[in-house]
């Protein structure tokens, strides 16, 4: 295993197993160590609004990797990832909601029975939707997923038992596991901290996971459909079956971080789960790096932080303006760098912020000389 | 009956902005191979363009002038954002275009402002009647246009050298690049094509009523319209049109027989038939399928 490996030499794999590994070198431990250390050190330097926002991150984190197992790696282009999204929001409200409430609820607010439930009643509704996935390629299955954003939103905008209506929403699961308040201010630290420790033990499971499943043997039928699902078949590779997993694995995860996404504001509107919604988790992919796992996760804090950053910039550039009735404003402004961001880096930088990173770090291992 | 054969016209008029929108994506399509998704933010900057002219000359000055600009606007972002990636896989252009759509839209939405902007069409919400049934002159207006419109692309690509070299291009880049066809010059055509169909389109979707923000999910409309008729069938995309026009007029219409399906289920028509449509046959009425070796 990694002892045998020699100093020095970290490429050199001597075992399958070693190669294969979920860390397969010794920087990639070392990185992912550093980094989860700050990670979990942050709630001690951060005021609250910001851990509020940076668990937030995590959430869309974990719905980006789902995003990039379908997307990313398995090929299959999806624009309805809002719609399994609302699956799950509406799924794990509904279980932990109050059942004398004006909404559909069922009172059991254990998150470890609701977190599950909704991912997967998500993985149902993928399920389903795969046998046209199976059926139809690239950007035909791009407008056919388009087109279950329109359905689901029309459900929810109808559906006002369930979800309270256009404009008025109803409240998100609770975080409570056998009647403890996970994220309640408390004497060691405050909801916000509380919230984003617990946000982001949720994403280093997922994500651990998501990495694990794309090192398997899934994975690599995954990768094999991606790069030509034909050749994939001829090998041996069932496409039927795989594509139906892919939609699947990555609608679970959906359907949970649709779960966790309210809980931090507490509150939700059948008019979030819309197609923009949907772009926003595919410009996090993309810009992040399609096809990697750390790529969906610094793609999904990039376009989460997108809306304060402009904010903080907004305090520099005079002429963006705070009010929503004048023009440019920061609203605006924040879109536009949505579908500007999407294009730059998809013309510039196909591997996205993964790919600058890639450029970064073999800059350094060849230094001082060019290559 | 009579209500029957009102909703069929109404929907015949709808089905025409469709049509023109799905010919602008089956034209983008069969040149470039691409879906684009800026074609909603096309139809919004044309009809904005139109409100803003009508204010100057007259309404059949600035349709034409809106859609010419319009198409002006769809030749630069083809140039600047499409014609780079030349050779990427439909996806990334796709996507890339559903980007520009989102950048587009807002610039044009700072046009639109808060404010009821009008086209200021000549029809309004009048009809004319026949024989006890009646027909909004703005469908006619948009059914005969259409059908002018759709005459004279069908010329163009039959009968002119240029439409011929399009047609060429969209059976075989290679061997049409071989034989002089500046294939650059057929993707900037299509593009412009495209968005001045696109602003006439929303001209249509707009006349008899207003122009805001929202209007630009018609245009997203014309998916399942070119699912359905086939992504690379222009006779697909006017028949697809005229035909998810009329059922979404009779759903609006008889709705009521179903009160469990929600109000304005006519919304959604076009998406759940594009699904049941690629059940049965996943290349559209009316499309070539797709046969590949590896």
């Amino acid at each position: 295993m990694s002892r045998a490996r020699m100093r020095g030499r970290p490429l050199l794999h001597t075992s399958y197993a070693s190669e294969m590994a979920l860390f397969n070198t010794p920087a990639k431990r070392a990185w992912f160590g550093a980094l989860l250390a700050v990670a979990v050190a942050l709630p001690f330097l951060l005021t609250d609004d910001i851990l509020q926002l940076l668990a937030l991150c995590c959430v869309a984190a974990i719905g980006a990797i789902g995003l990039g197992l379908v997307t990313g790696y398995a090929g299959q282009v999806s624009l309805g990832h809002a719609f399994f999204l609302a699956i799950g929001a509406y799924a794990a409200a509904a279980i932990s909601g109050d059942p004398d409430g004006r909404v559909i609820g069922f009172g059991v607010t254990n998150m470890l029975v609701w977190l599950p439930a909704a991912g997967l009643g998500a993985a149902a509704a993928g399920v389903l939707v795969a046998p046209l996935a199976t059926r139809l390629r690239g950007l035909y299955l791009a407008i056919v997923t388009l087109g279950l954003v329109f359905i689901g939103q029309h459900i929810a905008s109808e559906w006002s038992s369930l979800t309270g209506g256009v404009g008025v929403g109803r409240p998100a699961a609770t975080l409570s596991v056998f009647g403890y308040q996970l994220a309640a201010t408390g004497a060691f630290a405050t909801r916000d901290q509380k919230l984003f420790w617990l946000m982001l033990a949720l994403l280093l499971v997922f994500a651990l996971a998501a990495r694990n499943l794309a090192r398997s043997k899934v994975g690599r039928a995954f990768t094999a459909i991606r790069d030509r699902d034909i050749a994939a078949g001829v090998i041996g590779v069932n496409l039927a079956r795989y594509k139906t997993i892919a939609f699947a694995v990555s609608s679970f995860y959906a359907g949970c971080a649709g779960a966790l996404l309210y809980t931090v504001s507490g509150y939700f509107d059948p008019s979030s789960f819309s197609l923009l919604l949907s772009v926003q988790y595919i410009a996090m992919v993309l810009i992040g790096g399609a096809g990697t796992v750390s790529g969906a996760i610094a793609g999904a804090f990039f376009i989460t932080l997108l809306p304060r950053l402009t904010r903080e910039v907004q305090a520099w550039v005079p002429f963006i303006s705070t009010q929503p009735n004048e023009v440019p404003n920061v609203f605006q402004v924040e879109t536009i760098l949505y579908g500007v961001l999407i294009i730059v880096f998809l013309i510039f930088e196909p591997r996205g912020l993964f790919g600058l990173w890639v450029r970064a770090r073999n800059y350094w291992k060849a230094w001082p000389f060019s290559y | 009956m009579a209500e029957l054969i009102e909703a069929v016209l109404r929907g015949l008029g709808t089905g025409s902005v469709y049509a023109l929108l799905a010919l602008g994506f089956v034209i983008i399509y069969k040149a470039t191979r691409v879906i684009s998704f800026a074609q909603p933010a096309f139809m919004l900057a044309g009809v904005t363009m139109v409100t803003y002219l009508v204010l100057e000359v007259s309404f059949w000055v600035a349709v034409p002038v809106a859609a010419l600009l319009t198409g002006l606007l769809a030749l630069g972002v083809e140039r600047l954002a499409v014609r780079p990636m030349v050779g990427r896989p439909a996806f990334v252009v796709a996507i890339i275009t559903l980007g520009v759509d989102v950048a587009v839209r807002v610039v044009v939405n700072a046009f639109i402002g808060l404010d009821v902007r009008n086209v200021l069409d000549p029809w309004g919400l009048r009809t004319v009647g026949i024989g006890g049934i009646d027909m909004q002159q703005r469908h006619l207006a948009a059914f005969l246009t259409t059908a002018a419109l759709v005459a004279a692309l069908f010329a163009f690509f039959r009968f002119t050298r240029m439409g011929l070299a399009m047609r060429a291009a969209a059976y075989d880049q290679e061997a049409a690049l071989a034989q002089g066809v500046s294939v650059g010059t057929v993707f900037a055509l299509s593009w412009g094509l495209a968005g001045a169909l696109a602003a006439v389109a929303g001209t249509f979707a707009a006349a008899g009523s207003s122009v805001d923000a929202a209007l630009w999910l018609i245009a997203l409309t014309a998916l399942p319209v070119i699912i359905l008729g086939g992504l690379d069938s222009l006779p697909g995309a006017v028949v697809g049109g005229l035909a998810i026009g009329v059922l979404q007029e009779l759903t609006a219409t008889y709705q009521n027989h179903a009160p469990w399906l929600g109000g304005n289920v006519s919304v959604i028509t076009p998406y759940v038939v594009m699904l049941l449509v690629l059940l049965v046959r996943p290349y559209g009425l009316f499309g070539t399928r797709e046969v590949e070796r590896v």
